[in-house]
Formats: structure tokens, C-alpha cells, sequence
């Protein structure tokens, strides 16, 4: 699968609360939570993100809270994958199982600017950067994880095998 | 082999494992709070299954958002109540059983020393702190435990931290712990596990250790782990639902990293916004005045923490203008405190007593900032917003300090206010 968008720009530690801020956790419906995606980021990130368009940020983006109600958040705002320098882990696991595709690669992030046009082969992990012709390397996604993705995620995959 | 890899092989049918394999584990405990079910729930009743893996095993604590804060909130906790009324759940708790998650589980002997545990919460990490392997996961993770008994977990490395030395006056594991995360950053330990061990360590009450492990996430561990010992024992013991068992790292076993600090080196910290790890000694604090004070929250909700509160704010009066806050964790501990008169102590001093909830720690109800306003809290979290508006500041520190603090109305040592 290729991704192709417009990238926002954010910077490290990028924790759970800018993502979806807990004063709207009272509900779990996506619809609602897309709202206020990147709310205390970027006031105006709801308004303005459009479908395929891109988030890449420094290191240890997702950190703080397990809510999953994060990555659901950015996946229904209609942005089509993550780049980062490095993800907190409970963000990272809760990506792949509400899948939200995520990759890891620090060259990407310290290149890639606000605007920049970018294409992403999700199954190779290459990066290419449309604005300056520049192109990424992303980490491997784990065989695990890749068996996750294939099986349509966790409960999909324990369905399939009956058990983890 | 560190704690950390003795439990995963034990849960995974004691078999060899290696830092960086990917193994299945049995779960003892599978935990998740009144946000975080929901979506467990959802997730669950898609998949088809009939029954949860084991229904004493299965936990849900209405916690965040109680007492229902609005309308959204009471419905999402009568989702989870229909749910746990439906599948035989053991352990439900709501109203005047409920607690924070974190002060509640210990107390009652849910959670024990050698456990895999895994939560819907971040701050499951917290138990560590009685020697178990406890870590926060998502609520899909979380259905996926309650749906088998088992999860996948990434065996992670160990980087041991030994806290050398006595601590100094009004320093305590609140303080050990910002002062860890400030020296090795919010992504710190990203993935790995924390041990930390040491004299001064060795002296601290399961309070204090558990104030320690609770805050692991905060560096980015999977979990922070303290070896369970004679006071864990005579802590654990009188309260265990069943049976446990006490792992302890091998001489050879291998670690990532140690780092050792010495205490007499450690004054009262405190963090400043926007992360946990920007933090500073009481010294170097400056002038901050203050608009509210929160002492309580998994973090330091617990007996101890308002003993040393009540210590210090005995006889003196809230500073004017400013809001103070007391939480006590779990209804114990309200009834521990009341016992004990803090509660009369803190209301004569003009604190305000809230319920057992999470309330403000992450701007959910019972304590919001307004734009510009500034809050010292005992809680976890200083982040943007994190406690009310996005233009409101949130400091961390200890109870003392917290409690010194709200007498004079700005940031300051306990050594001030008892002279």
C-alpha cells in the first residue's frame, strides 16, 4: 500500500493528551474524538488536516496515557500514517491494533519539513520526500506484527487461531 | 536473569527467553478503569466469545470520571456495570467500594509479588513496586487478555538504578523518582524495564516504593520493578487472595545499564511544565505563585502521603486565593485519615476534601485550571492541558512540598513553614 500526502510537523514527546486531551474521553466514538485530534498541538489541526495527509514528528511520540482513543482519533481525522524518530510503546501496540499504520525512522523526521508532499510504500518502508526528491529508509515492522496486520489485527488474528 | 525475565518465563511455560524475542504470556490480572473499558467491551463483543478467561481475574474500577462527572460518563460506566452484571465479573468496583485503580488494587491483595499483570492504564506499571511484572496496554490489547488469559509482550531489557545513601529531610520516593526521569528524560528507558534497588530504597515503606514504580511510564518503561522484600511481605501477606511467589535478579544477571545516585545528593524536587522529566531541586525553584494544590492521585493518594501532609499543614491556614485539594486515594484511606483526625486537620486549615477519584490529575472534573492558572500537584502528569485549560500550568512534587506550598501560596520547602 502507498500513502500519499501533505505532512504536519510536530516535535518530541508529543504525549497522549496533545493527541486527544482527556476532557473528551467521556465518549470512545471516533466521530466525536476526530474533533479534537491534535487540539493542544495545534488548535487548528481538526480544521484544517485533510484525508491522506501525514503526521511526522520527533522522538517518543504518544507518550503519557494507554488511551487508545489516540490513535483513533488521528486514524478518523483521516491522516494516513505516522512518522517518528521513535513512538512510546503503548502507542506503538495500539496503532497496529486499531490499525493505524506507524513508522519509525529518525532520518525522515529530521528532514521532513511542514508541507512537504511525501510518498510512503508501507510494505517496503521507503520514504519518498516529493518536495526535495529525498528518500527514507523506515525500520522493519516485526514478523509478529506484520502477522497482526495480516490477520486484520488482534481480535481478527485471535479469531482466526483461536487463541494470542 | 533480572525479576523482569524470571517472570516472563515463568508466565510463558518456563521457557528461555532473550531481550528482544516476542513471547506469549499467562495474565494473572487483566485490569482496565471507566475510559478504557468501553472500548475493551466493544472490542470483545465483536469477536464472538462467550465468556471471559478466568472472571476473577478480570478487574474494572469506575475511577476516572466519578463520581459521574456527566451524562457521557454515567453511561460509559453503565456500559461496564450491564457488562460485568452479565459475565459473573468478580471484581467490579464502583461508588463507595471504588478507588483509583492504583491505591485500590494493592490494598486489597488483587495484585501480588511475581504477577504479570496487565492494565488498560498507563499507571499500571505502579505494582511493580511488589515485585510483579505490571505494564499498561491499550484497550484492544486489553479485550485480547480478556478474551484468551494471554497477551504478546516483547521481552525488554533491564536497566538497574541504585539509590545509595539515607534521603534527606522531606525527601521521599515522589522526589527519587522525578529526580530519576529528570536525569534520563521521558523516553529514558522507552521500552525497557526499570529496577531500582539501593539502601535508601530498602528503607522506604510500600507507599513511598509504590509512589516510585507508579511513575516508571513516565521515563517510557514497560514496568519498574522493586525486589520484593520483609516489608513487602508483611504488606502483602495479611491481604493475598491467593498464592504468590518472590523473584530475585540473579548476581549475573545482565542489564542494559546501571546507574547509581547517591541521596545525600537528592533535595525535594519539582517538576515543571509541560514534562515530568523538567524538573529541579526545591532550591532552585524560584518565586511561582500558586492558584490550587491537589494532593492525591495514584500517585500519592495514600495514607502516608496525608500523614505528612496533615504534618505540616497542622494549625496553619490555606494561603488566601488559593484552592487546595485533598483526594484521598480509596475509601480506606479516607476512613484511615478520619481515624487518625487529618481530615479535621486539613479542614480546619481550609483544604477543600474531595471523594476517591482521578478527577483533576487529568483534567476530568473536581479541580479544573482556568487559562493562566497555575496548580502544584502530587499527581503524574504536568503535560499542556493536562489538568484544565491549555493555558494553565501544572507543577509535580511530593506531598510535603505540596502541603508546604498551599500554606504560602507559592512553591516553596517544607523547612520553610516548620520552623
Amino acid at each position: 500500500m502507498i500513502f500519499t500526502g501533505t505532512v504536519y510537523r510536530f516535535g518530541d514527546d508529543v504525549d497522549t493528551d496533545a493527541i486527544i486531551p482527556a476532557r473528551y474521553l467521556n465518549t470512545s466514538d471516533p466521530q466525536e474524538l476526530k474533533k479534537h485530534c491534535m487540539e493542544d498541538a495545534d488548535p487548528d489541526f481538526p480544521s484544517k488536516v485533510r484525508p491522506g495527509d501525514i503526521i511526522v514528528a520527533g522522538k517518543n511520540f504518544g507518550c503519557g496515557s494507554s488511551r487508545e482513543h489516540a490513535p483513533i482519533a488521528i486514524k478518523f481525522s483521516g491522516v494516513s500514517c505516522v512518522i517518528a524518530s521513535s513512538f512510546a510503546r503503548i502507542f506503538f501496540r495500539n496503532s497496529f491494533n486499531m490499525g493505524l499504520p506507524i513508522f519509525e525512522c529518525e532520518e525522515a523526521s529530521n528532514d521532513i519539513d511542514e508541507g512537504h508532499k511525501i510518498e510512503v510504500d508501507a510494505d517496503s518502508g521507503v520514504i519518498n520526500n516529493l518536495t526535495t526528491g529525498r528518500q527514507y529508509k523506515a525500520k522493519p515492522i516485526p514478523p509478529f506484527m506484520q502477522e497482526l496486520i495480516a490477520d486484520g489485527g488482534l481480535i481478527e488474528h485471535i479469531r482466526k487461531r483461536g487463541s494470542i | 536473569m533480572t525479576i523482569a525475565e524470571k517472570i516472563l518465563a515463568a508466565h510463558a511455560g518456563n521457557i528461555e527467553i532473550t531481550p528482544g524475542d516476542i513471547i506469549k504470556v499467562d495474565v494473572d490480572i487483566a485490569l482496565a478503569n471507566d475510559i478504557t473499558a468501553p472500548i475493551s467491551i466493544k472490542a470483545f463483543e465483536a469477536s464472538g466469545f462467550e465468556k471471559v478467561y478466568d472472571k476473577d481475574r478480570v478487574v474494572f474500577v469506575m475511577d476516572h470520571f466519578t463520581p459521574n462527572k456527566d451524562i457521557a460518563s454515567a453511561n460509559q460506566c453503565k456500559r461496564i456495570r450491564e457488562f460485568a452484571k452479565e459475565y459473573g465479573i468478580g471484581h467490579f468496583y464502583e461508588g463507595g467500594d471504588a478507588g483509583v485503580e492504583h491505591a485500590l488494587l494493592p490494598e486489597k491483595g488483587i495484585v501480588l509479588p511475581g504477577d504479570f499483570i496487565m492494565g488498560a492504564d498507563s499507571h499500571t506499571c505502579t505494582y511493580g513496586a511488589l515485585g510483579a511484572f505490571a505494564t499498561g496496554v491499550g484497550s484492544t490489547d486489553l479485550a485480547g487478555v480478556i478474551m484468551t488469559g494471554q497477551a504478546w509482550v516483547k521481552v525488554p531489557s533491564t536497566m538497574k538504578f541504585i539509590f545509595n545513601g539515607k534521603l534527606g529531610p522531606w525527601v521521599g520516593g515522589k522526589d527519587l523518582i522525578l529526580y530519576l526521569i529528570g536525569d534520563i528524560g521521558v523516553d529514558g528507558a522507552l521500552y525497557n524495564v526499570l529496577e531500582i534497588e539501593g539502601e535508601a530504597v530498602e528503607g522506604l515503606d510500600l507507599s513511598n516504593r509504590l509512589t516510585i514504580s507508579n511513575m516508571a511510564i513516565e521515563a517510557g518503561a514497560k514496568a519498574g520493578i522493586i525486589a520484593a522484600d520483609e516489608k513487602t511481605e508483611a504488606y502483602v501477606k495479611p491481604r493475598a487472595q491467593r498464592n504468590y511467589n518472590v523473584y530475585k535478579s540473579d548476581d549475573d544477571a545482565e542489564y542494559l545499564s546501571i546507574k547509581e545516585y547517591d541521596c545525600s545528593n537528592i533535595e525535594p524536587q519539582v517538576a515543571f511544565p509541560h514534562l515530568p522529566s523538567n524538573t529541579k531541586g526545591i532550591s532552585e525553584v524560584g518565586e511561582v505563585m500558586l492558584d490550587q494544590v491537589v494532593i492525591g492521585s495514584c500517585t500519592n493518594g495514600r495514607i502516608e502521603d496525608f500523614r505528612i501532609a496533615a504534618r505540616i499543614m497542622n494549625g496553619k491556614k490555606v494561603a488566601k486565593g488559593v484552592r487546595c485539594l485533598i483526594l484521598p486515594a480509596t475509601p480506606q484511606v479516607f476512613m484511615d485519615a478520619e481515624n487518625e483526625g487529618l481530615i479535621k486537620i486539613f479542614l480546619e486549615s481550609g483544604a477543600i476534601i474531595g471523594p476517591p477519584t482521578c478527577g483533576p490529575c487529568l483534567g476530568g472534573h473536581m479541580g479544573i485550571l482556568a487559562n493562566g492558572e497555575k496548580g502544584l500537584a502530587t499527581t503524574n502528569r504536568n503535560f499542556v492541558g493536562r489538568m484544565g485549560d491549555p493555558g494553565s500550568e501544572v507543577y509535580l512534587s511530593g506531598p510535603a512540598v505540596a502541603a508546604a506550598s498551599a500554606i504560602t501560596g507559592k512553591i516553596s520547602s517544607p523547612g520553610e513553614v516548620m520552623i
